[in-house]
């Protein structure tokens, strides 16, 4: 078994445990964590395979932001922990069919003899896969990316629109409707008979 | 000569709209002025127009004179053909609705509706003149349409009556079915010929006989044949012939001058003239004119039978004019078509004639129209008695009369034919002659001689009618009165024709008169053949007095003055012989019942049975509802999958893709 | 060498654990999102493997487009979480059945 190879299943092992985990702890911090793990595990494979950038930037992005956000909500939501497994043996065994007959299927399709692909070898020391990545998308891809950034911007709109809440109790006062008052709304002349001794 | 052949149409039409719109501003005489000025006109240019085709060499005129509208290469036009045939027919038109026109004045005196009337008559002149010019099958099939409408505007005049009302629809609904077969025969020619007009329709009638059509699955007639037959089963019911002839002696609940206009004279040989028109064609068709040829005969027998029985002095009038009817169309059908249209004109003045003084004499009697309950009228009407006398003699063919000469012809004509069915036909129409005579004799001597039985009024024995309209009591104070001028000059003025009008046979029907409009097959041409032997109207009457027809005719005449005058125990004894005859008779053999279950109760019964079965249960139950209700139910099934929950549409979705990657692995 | 086959196997046991994941919790609308990003990854797996053994980068370039996508999802779907749990107080995904036929 070269270093590779032990590398390989190493972080496979990893990964796969640390989905499996993710999907049975009860507590959905811990599976959020375990879900962190599984991230980190997947990254170190996409060194491996020589796609360095997307493995940093999975670890930035994902890890850092994502996943942040979701222990964030997580944490800041009050979910009653006790009834998050209610059931759970009850329907492991429908998932564990489901699993593994999915699992054969797709086996089945990777199997077949048009994915017995060679591996084209190590690259050049002075390959830089970010670089490579950044003149595809800047160039080929520039449209999609724009498209991206976009879609980026609606959600960061979308995400803020939809949580916003707008306090009642909140002292706040509209400026523009301060001065757009006028005199009748405030003043109220009335005629009165003047009162008897 | 346009102008004149517009003016002629539009004349009574602008006298019906004068009247029918403006009745109320015009009053009664200038209703009756405006009209009767219409058709005046009108028959004054029929007869210009008359001496102009006939006498003054002017050819046939035959021109478009407005194109309504052009469909997929089929003109719809407006257009007069003008040959001899059309200004006969005109001239006897006009002829005889001026006359009723003039004897309606006297007639309808009373009637409040008198306006209308005028206005009716005068669209029906209109309608049968635009029939009778038309150069096309559009513009025939409208005037054909538009006489049975008036026919069935005037049936139902006195609305009021419910016998009125049923007897109109009656009208109406049994011309519709023969409409429909006149549609279908007209739509058989444009399917083949592209054309309306009838100079081109004609121009291929001989393909047309080649032709062939599959009316019924593995059949193949002729197409000439089945449009012949077709367009003469409209003929059938406008010219009441066996079995669409039920409406007629119905429609007599319509005022007497109607009847005489429209369902004798005129509108109900609009048929016979369709079939002469349409000569070309059914000169093709042998067996068209085979059936023709039976109809026409078992019309002219049976329908004259009926005639015997009948006690409204209306109804004997109008089962003779089935009769006659039936002649003409016999000639029809024996290739003579002159001999019809002859006869055709004979008949409309001396049955317009007939219908006039019956009207008078029901005048006289204060709308009574039981013949039972008249007689001895001689010496109190001698105008209309005598009217009658030349209306009737001409009638049975008495020699000399007009009657005479156009059936002789017919008889003769019929005898020479070798149409398959022209030897039964020969044999009804022959004894048709002898029933003529009884039932004419019969009602006219007991109208006009006898005792005067309407001075007590003892009700008959079985006085089942209902057509003591106005309430007028029965039984007359006083002697009946002769009819004022207005009445009596029409009569005479159709008395005239009555006796004249037979001169006319050698041209008419020996003669050229009809050459080049009326088309006859060289081998079946029976009139040229009896014309070898025409020496002149003398030679034709001493010839007719040796015929068997002449015989038969006297006979039946003795047979009536015997009966009726001398012994009238001899009929009730054969009544009482044999009620089963009289009960037939009497019943009209059974049509109108059978119409009346089969058609009538049969189709309440089919629509029932389509109402419950086919709409309420297949359509409403189980098509309708049906469907709704399996929509719902699957729906109710199907709704069972949509649980709500996110992770079972996820589950749906992943099972799907499950599937999708099976397809793709095997 | 490592075959490309191990790496497609590997997305494969990621896809199937996220798919029983979704299948397994039902009461946690969070967990549920989890699962989706892991099935996410799983798919990227496939890509990232595919574009290393086929030599066209184009595969880690969709996975960049992909990882957009999902941050924006991931992002709206815990927004519109947060908002069902502020309405409803709850997150049980078995208790979110407004939808049922």
């Amino acid at each position: 078994m070269s270093f590779e190879q032990f590398l390989f299943y190493f972080f496979s092992t990893v990964l796969v445990g640390s989905a499996v985990a993710m999907i049975t702890v009860r507590n959905p911090v811990h599976a959020a964590l375990f879900l962190v793990l599984a991230f980190f595990t997947c990254a170190a494979h996409w060194i491996m395979l020589e796609a360095e950038f997307l493995g940093i930037l999975l670890v930035l992005v994902y890890v850092g932001a994502v996943m942040v956000l979701f222990l964030f909500v997580v944490m800041m939501l009050d979910i009653n922990v006790a009834r998050v497994r209610e059931g759970f043996a009850r329907l492991l065994p429908v998932g564990l069919v489901v699993a593994v007959g999915m699992m054969v299927v797709m086996a089945m399709v990777v199997g077949a003899k048009v994915f017995q692909v060679e591996s084209p070898g190590r690259a050049d020391a002075d390959y830089s896969n970010t670089e490579a990545i950044g003149r595809l998308l800047y160039t080929e891809y520039v449209y999609p990316f724009e498209i991206a950034a976009v879609i980026l911007l609606v959600a960061i709109i979308a995400a803020i629109v939809l949580t916003l809440r707008r306090r009642r109790d909140s002292l706040y006062m509209d400026p523009a409707e301060q001065v757009r008052v006028q005199r009748k709304d405030r003043v109220r002349l009335i005629k009165m008979e003047a009162e008897k001794k | 000569m346009d102008t004149i052949y517009l003016l002629i149409v539009l004349a009574p039409l602008f006298g019906a709209i004068a009247a029918g719109l403006f009745g109320q501003q015009l009053g009664r005489t200038g209703a009756h002025t405006v009209t009767v000025a219409g058709v005046a006109v009108s028959f004054l240019l029929s007869l210009v127009v008359f001496w102009h085709h006939v006498f003054g060499g002017g050819g046939v005129y035959n021109e478009t004179v407005y194109t309504w509208l052009v469909s997929d290469g089929i003109r719809f036009e407006v257009g007069f053909l003008i040959d001899n045939l059309t200004a006969l027919m005109m001239l006897v038109v006009t002829f005889v609705s001026l006359m009723v026109h003039i004897y309606t004045i006297g007639y309808m005196h009373e009637d409040p509706g008198y306006q209308r009337f005028f206005a009716l008559i005068s669209l029906f002149t209109f309608s049968m003149l635009v029939l009778v010019m038309a150069n096309n099958f559009m513009q025939l099939f409208f005037g054909w349409e538009a006489v049975g409408l008036v026919s069935y505007l005037l049936i139902g005049f006195w609305f009021k009556r419910p016998t009125a009302i049923h007897a109109n629809l009656k009208a109406f609904i049994v011309n519709r079915v023969g409409d429909f077969a006149f549609v279908l025969g007209i739509a058989a020619i444009v399917f083949y010929t592209g054309s309306l007009d009838y100079a081109t329709v004609f121009g291929q009638a001989e393909g047309m006989s080649q032709a062939g059509i599959s009316v019924l699955p593995g059949t193949e007639w002729s197409l000439l044949t089945v449009a012949c037959i077709l367009l003469f089963i409209g003929a059938m019911a406008k010219s009441a012939q066996v079995p669409l002839h039920v409406w007629l002696p119905d429609s007599m609940e319509g005022p007497t001058p109607i009847s005489a206009l429209i369902h004798a004279a005129t509108m109900v040989t609009a048929g016979i003239f369709m079939v002469a028109r349409m000569s070309p064609l059914y000169e093709f068709s042998v067996t068209a004119l085979g059936f023709v040829l039976i109809i026409g005969a078992v019309t002219a027998f049976f329908m004259g039978l009926v005639g015997l029985v009948q006690n409204d002095i209306k109804r004997v009038v109008a089962y003779s004019t089935l009769s006659q009817l039936g002649y003409m169309t016999v000639a029809l059908g024996a290739s003579a078509y002159a001999a019809g249209i002859f006869h055709l004109m004979t008949h409309a003045f001396f049955k317009a004639l007939l219908f006039l003084a019956a009207g008078s004499v029901i005048m006289a009697m204060h709308h009574e129209q039981d013949i039972r309950r008249m007689g001895g009228l001689r010496k109190y009407m001698p105008i209309t008695y005598a009217t009658a006398l030349i209306g009737s003699l001409a009638l049975i063919g008495f020699p000399g009369l007009a009657g005479f000469f156009s059936k002789d012809g017919i008889i003769e004509a019929v005898s020479l034919s070798e149409i398959p069915g022209a030897g039964i036909a020969y044999v009804l129409i022959l004894l048709g002659v002898f029933v003529t005579a009884l039932y004419t004799f019969r009602m006219f001597f007991l109208v006009f001689h006898g005792e005067e039985r309407f001075r007590h009024a003892a009700p008959g024995t079985d006085h089942d009618h209902g057509h003591d309209h106005d309430g007028h009591g029965h039984g007359l104070q006083g002697d009946p009165k002769e009819s004022p001028w207005v009445v009596t000059v029409p009569l005479i003025l159709l008395a005239i024709p009555s006796v004249l009008a037979g001169y006319f046979v050698g041209p008419l029907l020996f003669g050229d008169f009809f050459a080049g409009v009326i088309h006859v097959d060289e081998t079946r041409d029976v009139l040229a053949r009896l014309g070898e032997s025409y020496t002149g109207v003398m030679g034709y009457i001493t010839h007719g007095l040796a015929m068997p027809p002449f015989w038969l005719a006297m006979a039946g005449l003795a047979t009536a003055w015997y009966v009726y005058t001398k012994r009238p125990d001899i009929a009730d004894n054969a009544r009482r012989r044999a009620p089963w005859a009289y009960d037939l008779l009497n019943r009209s053999y059974g049509f109108d019942q059978f119409n009346d279950v089969v058609f009538a109760r049969g189709t309440q019964r089919l629509g029932q049975w389509l109402w419950r079965f086919g709409d309420t249960l297949l359509i409403d139950t189980t098509l309708v509802n049906g469907s709704a209700r399996v929509v719902g139910w699957a729906s109710r099934q199907v709704r069972q999958v949509q649980t709500g929950y996110v992770y079972h549409y996820a589950f749906a979705m992943i099972i799907g893709l499950l599937v999708l990657i099976m397809a793709f692995a095997f | 060498m490592i075959p490309l086959s191990h790496y497609l196997i590997l997305g494969a046991i990621l896809f199937a654990l996220s798919v029983t994941g979704i299948f397994l919790n039902r009461k946690n609308l969070i967990l549920l999102l989890m699962c989706i990003e892991l099935m996410l990854l799983a798919v990227n797996m496939n890509f990232v493997a595919f574009s290393h053994y086929l030599g066209d980068l184009s595969g880690q370039i969709f996975v960049f487009f992909i990882l957009t996508v999902a941050a924006a999802e991931a992002a709206i779907g815990l927004a519109i979480l947060v908002l069902v749990f502020r309405n409803r107080q709850t997150i049980n995904v078995q208790d979110l059945d407004e939808m049922k036929g």
